[in-house]
């Protein structure tokens, strides 16, 4: 670590307040039970790093002060091996990754190894939305968990590749599509930390974030509860609107006018189409609700059929939140 | 100056009085190079072209990092950022960092080390040079045409649903692997075949051993490459399932067949510059070289133990916990040779004259460097730390301290220390000093920063990030635009050297390896004589010689090889 290391981070630091993320000078803050584990061996392998490097950079500076050239000065002799002394430094390393490797390994099984009782969430990456679908049957763009409870996500994807990552959690999980894909953590304090996707999977790879709300004992119940009923506590526009987001439908589609993978949806309603097939077509509630369950039946002129399909995914009250929506004046879908 | 000028532009005016032949005057114009047999123009042209993949290389960093100065966009949109990483990376990998030592020192100095005229197979060599350029035009095309934005690894089913460049840009990497088969098997022969009298297996330069090993590798682990390619054709053209999910196939076996040809394709890029290290700190420390079995069987160690580490890659894929578990101990054990090798290097310089040039600077900075890179590999070997860390900058720091701090920095050692042989002239001291101290600074600032901001939690390939991590990208930033101007540095005195830098004596660092024997630049047939060799680091062998400026054999006899029928 040079000077100017040092100092490149310590204006890191000040520009940045102490702690950015209340972790330590390395590590995020340790919010799950496997967390302090995963910290204690980083450091150990970091202690035995920062004391080999040290032991090498003061031989090599001691060496090349020591030994300098000075005119006219040939080498002093010294043996140009001495095999006790190299099968010592091959057996030294040797047993401290022995030790390494087992410590990794045994952390590495707990984190492996779900308890019984986990409360299971299902999760699923598109590209780039995460969606975390609860035992009722509720699905949020956030992933909500109790406090100083076991979780186990059940993971698929619906594309490519993606990888979940909650640095606070310390644990990361590829997410693959054609299989299930299983991670397990217990939070220890409630909050809200970043959730990220780890695995490279397009263009907006960097913004495929969540968050991880750690509710305090006994709210994470009332939370699931109200938000549950979405349906039934908002307007039919709002919870289209919510819906849009939830579900990934954003991803593709704007509210401002602008093309994304799919065509805008501001004033979709009632606009006429030209279709891939020559054809032309009026958007109502019927093109709308076929769009979703069967979103190659009728492809847009000008766009790929990429737009995965929701049967199955979506419920009928919830697609017709997703039309009233839709329906409503541009004011109504502008607003965030 | 004039005369120097004729020597190295070959444009046909007459040699000046007491110019001799040599590889660089013999035969003129751009037909008696593109088709030379010679391995030392070979060597000059992949430098060349090798060089110019790595400037190429290192404007895409550029672009990256100044992208990536502010959270959001800076000066390109996302999907830009994309395709500039994948072509920093395949740029990086595919065309400078997997031939580069190789097929530049290595053809250079190899024939030379073993006293040959040339490598056993010179066509094959020149095949090599052309399956490069193809490979290379092939991949950087299908990169651009088919805006390839997937990054270096391919990984699919997004590699396979976002257009067909993969099976092209697959294709490319194939026929560069092709040349780096021919490259490799080319050395394996004249190693095998070509050692003067006198070197005994455990009497090659230890630079041959390291450029033996890689030769193993290359050979080995490329025709995985080559069926990779043939699976992904078949799937793309006959509809079999192989790596695709939707038609049954399973996107994690392509990580394995990547994986399975990438990692070995790591110490493809380590071994040689291990090799020049062993070199480079011997004759700078004045000293024999310490352990030198243990080094040589560390290398070929290493070479063998590379093909058994590729899951370490795969930790967080969904593998079974056994594989993890399996993979995890095997890759540890690659961790020991390098730790040998970096104790004899160490134990090389005990009792030493050591004598602080730009080889051996660089060779100081790889000391430094590469104990940074290869402890940093002690947290992503290990499972638990590694589910953490994977795919964060952590690991891009990491991989970037054993690339560049170890490969880069070695290579720039290489060419340091060879400069004067193959060109025939010294470079600026001052100025080298200046450009490798702006190196170890810029690296760091660079990479350092990366380490901690990954460890944070910050992810690779993020075009966007958290306001958090500003500051340690901005550090980051810095530090890649003073490395930059110390490259740009080297750049301006290495061409500065060629025209009008010192004339450079046969023997400028007093080495014992036969390459220093002959004329630098070494004439056409490389020796005047035939050779024979003794003990490569028997440095006591020469002494310095003022009248000029260059060491000379205290008994000129003991390399010349005893006239045929004399015994
Ligand atoms: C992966 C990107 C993607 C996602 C996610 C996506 N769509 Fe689409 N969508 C498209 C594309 C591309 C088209 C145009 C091609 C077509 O018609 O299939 C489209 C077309 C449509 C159309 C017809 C638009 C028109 O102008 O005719 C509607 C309506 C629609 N989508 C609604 C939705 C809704 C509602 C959701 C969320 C539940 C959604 N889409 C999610 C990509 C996407
Ligand atoms: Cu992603
Ligand atoms: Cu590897």
């Amino acid at each position: 670590m040079t000077a100017l290391n040092f100092v490149g981070l310590l204006l890191a630091r000040i520009a940045m307040g102490p702690d950015p993320d209340d972790g330590s000078f390395w590590m995020p803050p340790q919010v799950s039970t496997v967390a302090r584990s995963v910290d204690w061996l980083f450091n150990f392998i970091l202690a035995i790093s920062v004391f080999f490097f040290i032991l090498i950079v003061v031989v090599m500076v001691v060496f090349v002060i020591k030994y300098r050239r000075r005119e006219g000065q040939q080498a002093q002799s010294s043996p140009s091996h001495n095999t006790a002394l190299e099968i010592t430094w091959t057996v030294i390393p040797v047993i401290i990754v022995i030790v390494i490797f087992f410590f990794g390994f045994k952390g590495y099984l707990d984190m492996a190894t779900p308890p019984a009782n986990a409360y299971e969430i299902l999760v699923e990456g598109q590209k780039w939305k995460w969606s975390f679908n609860y035992p009722n049957g509720y699905v949020d763009e956030n992933l909500h968990v109790p406090v100083d409870r076991p979780v186990r996500l059940v993971m698929s994807s619906a594309d490519v590749i993606h990888s979940l990552y909650v640095p606070a959690f310390r644990i990361k999980q590829d997410v693959v599509p054609g299989r299930y894909t299983k991670v397990w953590f217990e939070a220890t304090e409630p909050g809200e930390y970043d959730l990220f996707c780890a695995e490279y999977c397009g263009t907006s790879h960097s913004d495929m974030l969540a968050h991880v709300i750690v509710h305090p004992p006994g709210e994470f119940e009332i939370w699931l509860e109200k938000a549950s009923n979405f349906l039934e506590t908002m307007t039919p526009v709002d919870a289209g609107r919510k819906l849009f987001q939830v579900r990934g439908c954003q991803q593709c589609h704007s509210m401002d006018g602008s093309a994304k993978t799919g065509p805008t949806m501001l004033g979709v309603f009632g606009r006429t189409e030209n279709m891939a097939d020559g054809g032309t077509i009026t958007v109502d509630e019927n093109y709308i609700r076929e769009s979703i369950l069967e979103p190659n039946a009728r492809v847009v002129a000008g766009f790929e059929p990429v737009m995965p399909t929701y049967q199955g995914r979506l419920k009928d009250a919830e697609i017709m939140a997703i039309i009233e929506y839709l329906k409503a004046p541009a004011g109504a879908s502008q607003e965030e | 100056m004039t005369d120097a000028t004729t020597v190295l532009t070959g444009d046909g005016q007459p040699a000046g009085p007491g110019q001799r032949d040599s590889y660089l005057n013999h035969g003129k114009g751009v037909l008696s190079w593109l088709f030379t047999l010679d391995h030392k123009r070979i060597g000059i042209m992949y430098l060349a072209v090798i060089l110019a993949s790595f400037f190429l290389g290192g404007v895409f960093a550029m672009f990256i990092r100044t992208e990536l100065l502010t959270p959001g966009q800076t000066i390109m949109t996302a999907d830009t950022y994309n395709k500039m990483f994948t072509l920093h990376g395949a740029v990086m990998i595919f065309l400078f960092i997997i031939p580069g030592i190789p097929a530049t020192l290595g053809n250079f100095v190899l024939p030379l080390m073993l006293g040959a005229k040339d490598v056993a197979l010179p066509r094959l060599n020149l095949a090599s040079f052309w399956l490069w350029l193809i490979g290379a035009s092939v991949a950087v095309a299908s990169i651009i045409i088919g805006a390839v934005d997937t990054g270096w690894t391919f990984y699919t089913p997004y590699s396979t649903t976002t257009g067909t460049a993969v099976v092209a840009m697959t294709l490319g990497a194939f026929i560069l692997g092709f040349s780096s088969i021919f490259t490799g098997l080319n050395f394996i022969v004249t190693i095998h075949k070509m050692r003067p009298e006198g070197m005994t297996w455990f009497r090659m330069p230890l630079f041959l051993w390291g450029i033996y090993s890689t030769a193993i590798i290359q050979v080995l682990a490329t025709p995985v490459l080559g069926i990779t390619l043939l699976l992904l054709i078949a799937e793309r053209t006959l509809g079999v399932g192989i790596f695709d999910p939707a038609l049954g196939g399973d996107p994690v076996l392509y990580q394995h067949f990547f994986w399975f040809y990438s990692h070995p394709a790591v110490y493809i890029m380590i071994l040689p510059a291990m090799a020049i290290m062993s070199e480079v700190i011997s004759v700078f420390s004045g000293k024999h070289i310490f352990g030198y079995r243990f080094i040589a069987w560390s290398s070929i160690a290493i070479a063998l133990l590379s093909f058994l580490v590729w899951g370490h890659h795969m930790f967080t894929s969904g593998q079974s916990s056994l594989t993890n578990m399996i993979f995890s101990a095997l890759t540890f054990s690659v961790a020991i040779p390098s730790a040998v090798k970096v104790f004899n290097w160490l134990a090389t310089m005990y009792k030493g004259s050591i004598r602080l040039a730009a080889p051996m600077l660089y060779a100081l900075s790889f000391l430094f460097l590469f104990a940074i890179g290869g402890l940093t590999g002690l947290f992503l070997g290990s499972l638990s730390t590694d589910i953490h860390l994977h795919d964060t900058y952590f690991v891009v720091a990491h991989f970037h301290y054993v690339m560049f701090g170890g490969t880069v920095i070695a290579f720039l050692a290489g060419i340091h220390y060879w400069w004067p042989k193959i060109f025939g002239r010294m470079y600026s001291e001052r100025w080298a000093q200046v450009s490798a101290l702006l190196i170890f600074v810029g690296f760091n600032l660079t990479f350092f920063t990366q380490f901690v901001m990954g460890s944070h939690g910050m992810p690779r390939r993020y075009y966007n990030y958290l306001e958090r991590f500003t500051a340690y990208h901005q550090a980051s930033t810095v530090g890649s635009f003073i490395l930059m101007i110390g490259f740009l540095i080297m750049a301006g005195y290495l061409l500065h050297s060629l025209v009008r830098g010192e004339r450079a004596p046969a023997n400028p660092w007093g080495g014992a390896t036969l390459e220093w024997e002959t004329a630098s630049p070494p004439p056409y047939f490389n020796f005047e004589h035939e050779m024979q060799a003794g003990d490569p680091y028997d440095l006591d062998a020469l002494s310095w010689d003022p009248s000029i400026k260059g060491y000379v054999r205290r008994d000129p006899s003991s390399v010349l090889a005893a006239p045929r029928g004399a015994d």
